[in-house]
């Protein structure tokens, strides 16, 4: 079931028997149980699986928010579990656009800002920042909403400043964690057809979290998580 | 980044005005509190030395007896006129000698009577210290020599016998004396220690010791040195003079007493300096306090933005940015509130100044040292929440509901 994806040059993530465990001795909970994934430059992958299965926790230590308790992850070449905090802050500003679980937006700020923030870590200044911003919100379809606050957006147009915020930055990774879970299938596939074109002109790296056929049917790859191991990992077409 | 910490704190700040304002409440108050302690405090240093000036930094105070400790004197024969003559005559330096006998009496003018002390004593005791007159003339030569029934009164005196009337030339009670006023002495307010110096009536030594005391004797003798000589000096000649003209010999004590001004000043500026500084002390504990208060509500604030934190820290903010910014928010409050307290500082010394009859004297040292002080405990009592804002992980702050 497994294809093989070895390239001639070095993946752009590798995880390699990556596990992670949560809590120690009797309350250990094993939330990954060694996984091997590669994912090249320029993918569109789709991570599924049902809840629980470890789908978020293997996203977090991909985008270096979270490290493996064993095992290897290497992201263009560099050992992620032996950086520092700030090592791994500065590799997230860098090269990775975040959609969270949940919007995860910064509440009584406007969704200019809400964009504006990585921005901010990158020593933007700040009228570069807004036009920027700008853009990313009307790439998204929200020009006319900047100033609106979260609490006065609909949950999909939450979800679309959210990733407005995540691809502001021109990102070489985009991870999203079920982009499309809180929205109606019409707000969900809009969504996709934005993550493809994306993914197929300006060459970013997607990796989505999804639990919908739907949504994965998007993808260029699927890899099926239970109970913390991969089950499948199979290219588009490859798997009924 | 400093500005865009800046920017956040002050938004941050708006955001709860009123949770904003009672959290700096307390370093306005510590700010305040120190400030007008520290004002009023140099305040009242200044009004004892000008007091002081005022009675002549040069003044020297013989009186008979040894102070023994507290307060007490021992039993010592009273001085004579020539006692005051031989210290003219044979100290150098000096610039004038006021012999001075007094005792506590009524004095009645009509219908008014008023408690006061009655001094018998001649004109060079208005030199000795700095009395103007305010209306009328000093005594003349044959007033003093033979005893007139003439008086001075000072400020208080004449305001409580006579009001707004007229004093010169009214005959005055002195007990059982009847006496003419010829002057009046400007007002020189209380002394350090409270007594109110213009609460005196002046006539003639001799008439006081004819009239009242019915003997020859002097209570006390006071001595101004020309500007610029040693006071120490003059005090050393007078010891030694006072000593043969009282035959006391070698191996005794000396019995009378010698003070000088410059001491007591030393004294009295040194107690008020104490109390300043343990006020100021009592203030600064407040200040302190206040920043607890605002340690207190910004780890309130962390716990509460731990989402917002996470969120920072997910797109790829340093833990270094994320201290910054809650260590400028607490540094922007905690300004806010020394600001606020300088001003309310400035405000409460006029009016305690006022109020308690001590000169206003803006000590721009302690303003500074106030304000900055208030940015410290910024600094101090907002480390602490900032770090453990910095040190969050992203993961689990993102998930803090
Ligand atoms: N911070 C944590 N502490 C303890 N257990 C956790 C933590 N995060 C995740 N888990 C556990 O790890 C497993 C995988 O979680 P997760 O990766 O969020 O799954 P998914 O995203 O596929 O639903 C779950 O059993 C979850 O309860
Ligand atoms: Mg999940």
């Amino acid at each position: 079931m497994v294809a093989d994806h070895e390239h001639s040059e070095p993946p752009l993530i590798r995880l390699e028997g990556v596990t992670k465990v949560y809590g120690t001795g009797e309350a250990a909970t094993y939330a990954l149980r060694g996984i091997d994934i590669r994912i090249g430059q320029g993918e569109f992958v789709a991570v599924m699986g049902s809840s629980g299965s470890g789908k978020s926790t293997c996203l977090n230590i991909v985008g270096c928010l979270d490290t493996p308790s064993s095992g290897s992850y290497l992201f263009r070449g560099t050992e992620v579990g032996k950086l520092t905090r700030n090592q791994r802050a500065l590799l997230r500003r860098q090269y990775f656009g975040f959609v969270f679980q949940g919007y995860n937006l910064l509440s009584r700020t406007s969704a200019l800002e809400n964009v504006e923030l990585p921005l901010i870590y990158r020593g933007v200044v700040r009228s570069k920042r807004r036009e920027l911003a700008g853009k990313a919100l009307a790439a998204v379809g929200l020009q006319g909403r900047e100033t609106h606050s979260p609490a006065e957006l609909s949950g999909g147009q939450q979800q679309r400043v959210a990733i407005a915020r995540a691809l502001v930055t021109e990102p070489d990774v985009l991870l999203a964690d079920e982009p499309t879970g809180n929205l109606d299938t019409a707000r969900s596939l809009e969504i996709m057809d934005l993550l493809t074109a994306l993914n197929r002109d300006r060459g970013i790296t997607i990796v989505i979290v999804t639990h919908e056929n739907e949504m994965a049917r998007y993808a260029d790859r699927i890899i099926n998580f239970v109970d913390g191991e991969v089950e499948s990992d199979a290219r588009h077409g490859e798997v009924a | 980044m400093l500005y865009n910490a800046f920017r956040l704190a002050l938004h941050e700040i708006r955001r709860n005005v009123m949770r904003s304002l009672l959290t700096i409440l307390g370093v306005v108050i510590g700010v305040a509190a120190v400030i007008t302690m520290v004002t009023i405090g140099g305040g009242a240093t200044v009004q004892v030395t000008e007091q002081i000036a005022s009675l002549g930094t040069n003044l020297l105070i013989i009186t008979p007896g040894q102070r023994m400790g507290m307060g007490q004197r021992a039993a010592a024969p009273p001085f004579e006129m020539d006692d005051v003559d031989a210290m003219g005559r044979e100290i150098g330096a000096v610039a004038a000698i006021a012999p001075i006998s007094s005792r506590p009496v009524t004095t009645i003018f009509g219908n008014a009577n008023w408690s006061t002390t009655v001094m018998g004593t001649d004109n060079q005791y208005l030199k000795v210290g700095n009395w103007a007159l305010e209306m009328g003339r000093e005594f003349t030569d044959s007033e003093l020599r033979a005893g007139g029934a003439v008086c001075i009164l000072g400020a208080t005196v004449r305001r409580e016998l006579f009001g707004n009337q007229d004093a010169l030339g009214s005959k005055i009670r002195l007990g059982k004396l009847s006496c003419q006023v010829i002057g009046s002495l400007h007002s020189k307010g209380q002394s350090t220690i409270g007594r109110d110096r213009d609460d005196a009536v002046l006539i003639p030594l001799r008439t006081f010791q004819r009239r009242l005391a019915g003997n020859q004797d002097i209570g006390l003798i006071q001595v101004s040195i020309q500007r610029g000589a040693s006071t120490a000096r003059a005090e050393q000649d007078i010891k030694e003079l006072m000593r043969k003209r009282r035959h006391i010999s070698a191996s005794e004590d000396d019995d009378f007493t010698v003070m000088d001004l410059k001491d007591i000043t030393k004294m009295l500026t040194g107690t008020t300096q104490v109390l300043t500084g343990l006020l100021g002390a009592v203030a600064a504990v407040s200040l302190l306090v206040g920043g607890i208060g605002i340690m207190n509500i910004m780890l309130v604030s962390v716990t509460e933005r731990t989402r917002e934190i996470g969120i920072r820290l997910a797109v790829g903010a340093l833990e270094r940015e994320v201290l910054t910014q809650f260590l400028v928010e607490a540094i922007v409050l905690s300004s806010f509130g020394g600001a606020a307290g300088v001003v309310l500082a400035l405000v409460a010394s006029v009016l305690a100044a006022k109020a308690l009859s001590v000169p206003f004297v803006l000590n721009v040292g302690i303003v500074i040292v106030g304000f900055l002080f208030s940015v410290g405990v910024g600094v101090v009592f907002g480390y602490f929440p900032a770090r453990k804002a910095a040190r969050m992980d992203p993961i689990e702050a993102l998930r803090h509901e």
